[in-house]
């Protein structure tokens, strides 16, 4: 990069561009983050009318998926015995298209873990807005034989851009198999089970937890995790994700 | 995965993490393979039973440890024998960094992360990662041990057309060339018959016992030249190589390949053809130039192949540097249509109002009147639809098509089988693409998207067929260019020059 003119090369699509020049810049107060505004622009925010506890947009679900100011599948959750309000609420910054499918993929099956930079700002600013300021940070983790194929953990990663401390206080199990891979039922199918345990010599008494994963889609790993840390004495449940899905 | 050095018997060698035991002192800390200034490869043990499989899975290549299905300790057990060697993934000097691979020195394509295999900061290439990340930590493995032969009696080519003296005169050449360390530039225009052209030479190499590389820049080519060479040499292992190929780890004696599938091949080609070498992306990606010097030998046999190649390949060949040989003649001896220049005013504010020039509208019904089929090359997606729009009012079974399009491969496939009439595309189509009765038409080729090589290339897909020698070329512009002249030049040169050695009529 060119300090002087603001040059960059955008991560995405490796085309050049240039961030605007002007005196928050040169302040250092705006930084650069890391795609084209062209590539920025294909990114969509998660807005208006949003489900009170995962997150998502209710404006372009049809009516009988929602209810007041709630999703079906939030309902659903909430009526099954053991986890209703497991998960306080659920925030993420885009809707889920097929770019940022291709941005997620490119992190977490390509292990290009730089390209999660664009998401530092806004996941930031969500972050401030959403969300008690003395929560417990955890990222939501992978099993040690993922975490090796891998080479990093993409929550892990994500969490960090916030700057404050994390506590990777939870373990995966290793014998689930690939989320992505399932559809539904299956992944409903191991809801009672727990897929996380977390660490011993810890003390979440009367603290709040934020979970940090990539995307919010089916529920059930955030609700898994969320779960595990209220057993161990936590007083409320939120998470923070990239997409939902 | 994690490594340490040892000395033993002069020699200082690598140890995985995992098999290191207590019995062997190591002299370095456990550590990312970046960490280890150097290492030795021990001598080949001759009397050690190597694995078939490997040399067979690993020689001629680079490949990163996870990419191979053996275990650790078979694989260490070949290095301890001389037959395997473990080659440093990212190199740095100074500042900056290289990547083994692809051969990537942009600080702006190099990336890095804490890693949970070596508990690093890990550099990676981005440039490359489509195939696998490679970082700091996880190394090349060489195969070092005997080279995978080919026999060399039973390939028998099956092809038995005639060439045209144009033809013949490059496939003379061709052959002379194989088992040298020629480089050699074919430049055959448009329709010239370039794949016939390398039969002999191929056939040459095979029975010296070579291995052949046949790459081009873009899938379809590789798609589409895959079955012609299989059926020229049916007794020949041929393997295609492309993003989504189900081949990706058969080996063959003639591998065909997209020039980044060869980014995983090392040191291992006697002969290397790269065709249409002037195209996207090879033409502007130093990675892809790369991967052909690497994937093959130091002495191997380079041929390139272009209907236009750029001014660099035509340097070297104008001062000697590499050899050449023009065929400036279609193998049905015809001459290159010539395009016609015809001006059709500001059409981008006629298309504004919603209508193409009426010349163009003119020009597209006598195509269709003479049952032609047309292509009619715009500048930009953008302006598909406009013009798209504005065709179908007057023309029915018209289509566009552009590289995103995800219906392209089923809208090319319809208009050659005949069912689309005016088939609207943008430059996507400039090449490879063969339909035997087609006019061809460029709106607006003033735009600078139309290089001279661009427009030389557009002009070429009319007129191949021997059953309809001649085709419509027109340029409709608003205001000559200089590559538009360019082209047309071109193209009279080539007729003349083909005329003067009695290669047309």
């Amino acid at each position: 990069m060119d300090i002087l003119t603001g040059d960059h090369y955008c991560l995405w699509c490796e085309g050049r561009y240039f961030n605007d020049f002007n005196w928050r810049y040169l302040l250092g107060m705006s930084t650069n983050d890391g795609i084209c505004s062209e590539c920025r622009e294909s990114l969509l925010s998660i807005s208006g009318e949003i489900c009170r506890i995962c997150g998502r947009m209710l404006n372009n679900l049809s009516k009988e998926f929602r209810k007041g100011e709630l999703c079906l599948d939030c309902i659903r959750w909430e009526d099954e015995p053991g986890w209703a309000g497991v998960l306080v609420k659920n925030r993420s910054v885009y809707q889920y298209n097929d770019f940022l499918k291709g941005i997620l993929s490119r992190i977490k099956f390509r292990g290009d873990a730089v390209m999660v930079s664009p998401f530092m700002s806004p996941l930031k600013t969500l972050f401030k807005l959403e969300f008690p300021n003395d929560v417990i940070v955890v990222p939501i983790p992978l099993s040690s034989e993922r975490l090796y194929e891998r080479g990093f953990n993409q929550a892990k990663v994500l969490a960090e851009l916030l700057d404050v401390q994390l506590k990777e206080i939870l373990i995966r199990d290793s014998h689930e198999g690939k989320q992505s891979k399932k559809n539904r039922r299956e992944r409903l199918a191991v809801i009672n089970q727990s897929l996380f345990k977390c660490i011993d010599n810890v003390d979440l008494e009367e603290k709040n937890v934020l979970l940090v994963d990539d995307i919010y889609t089916t529920g059930v790993t955030i609700r898994n995790a969320a779960k595990e840390l209220l057993n161990k004495g936590a007083n409320k449940a939120y998470s923070l994700t990239v997409a939902r899905g | 995965m994690k490594f340490a050095s040892f000395l033993y018997e002069g020699q200082t060698l690598l140890v995985p993490e995992k098999l290191s035991s207590k019995e062997v002192i190591v002299d370095s800390p456990v550590a990312s393979i970046s960490q280890i200034p150097y290492w030795d490869t021990p001598p080949v043990t001759p009397s050690f039973t190597y694995s078939k499989q490997i040399q067979r899975y690993l020689s001629g290549k680079q490949l990163l440890l996870e990419e191979l299905p053996f275990s650790i300790n078979t694989i260490y057990e070949h290095y301890l024998n001389g037959y395997i060697t473990f080659v440093k993934p990212i190199n740095q000097l100074n500042e900056r960094f290289y990547c083994t691979r692809c051969g990537n020195d942009k600080a702006n394509l190099f990336a890095s992360f804490l890693c949970a295999r070596c508990d690093r900061e890990c550099m990676y290439c981005r440039n490359c990662i489509m195939m696998k990340r490679i970082s700091q930590c996880t190394p090349l493995v060489e195969w070092v041990g005997p080279e995978m032969l080919f026999g060399n009696e039973d390939y028998k080519m099956e092809w038995n057309g005639k060439l045209s003296k144009g033809q013949k005169t490059a496939a003379d050449l061709f052959v002379k060339c194989i088992g040298s360390r020629e480089k050699l530039l074919i430049w055959a225009v448009c329709g010239a018959g370039k794949t016939e052209v390398l039969f002999e030479g191929i056939s040459e190499a095979l029975s010296k016992g070579q291995s052949i590389c046949l790459a081009a820049p873009r899938t379809d080519v590789v798609i589409e030249l895959a079955p012609r060479i299989k059926k020229a040499f049916p007794m020949v292992e041929v393997v295609s190589l492309h993003g989504g190929s189900e081949e990706l780890q058969e080996r063959g004696q003639i591998v065909i390949s997209t020039t980044h599938q060869l980014l995983r091949f090392n040191n291992h080609f006697d002969l290397m053809i790269v065709d249409e070498v002037d195209a996207f992306p090879y033409s502007i990606d130093d990675s892809l130039k790369f991967a052909v010097l690497k994937a093959g030998k130091n002495d191997a046999t380079v041929a390139y192949l272009s209907a236009t190649p750029d001014k660099d390949l035509r340097n070297k060949a104008d001062v000697g540097e590499i050899t050449s040989v023009r065929i400036p003649a279609r193998y049905h001896g015809l001459p290159l249509p010539v395009p016609a220049f015809r001006w059709c005013g500001n059409w981008r504010k006629h298309l504004k109002r919603g209508a193409i020039p009426e010349q163009v509208n003119n020009w597209l019904t006598e195509q269709i009147a003479k049952n032609s089929q047309v292509f009619l090359f715009v500048p930009s997606v953008n302006l598909l639809e406009s013009v798209f729009d504005s065709v179908k009012l007057k023309l029915q079974n018209v289509e566009t098509v552009h590289a995103e399009d995800p219906g392209r491969h089923e809208k090319v496939k319809r208009f050659r089988e005949g069912k689309t009439c005016v088939l609207i595309t943008t430059t996507i189509l400039e090449r490879g693409i063969t339909v035997s009765n087609v006019s061809v038409g460029v709106l607006g080729a003033e735009d600078n998207i139309f290089t001279e090589s661009a427009l030389v290339q557009i002009s070429g897909r009319a007129g191949r067929s021997a059953d309809y020698p001649t085709g419509d070329v027109v340029f409709f512009h608003y205001g000559k260019t200089s590559s538009m002249i360019g082209a047309e030049n071109h193209i009279q040169s080539m007729n003349e020059e083909a005329k003067r050695k009695g290669w047309i009529s």
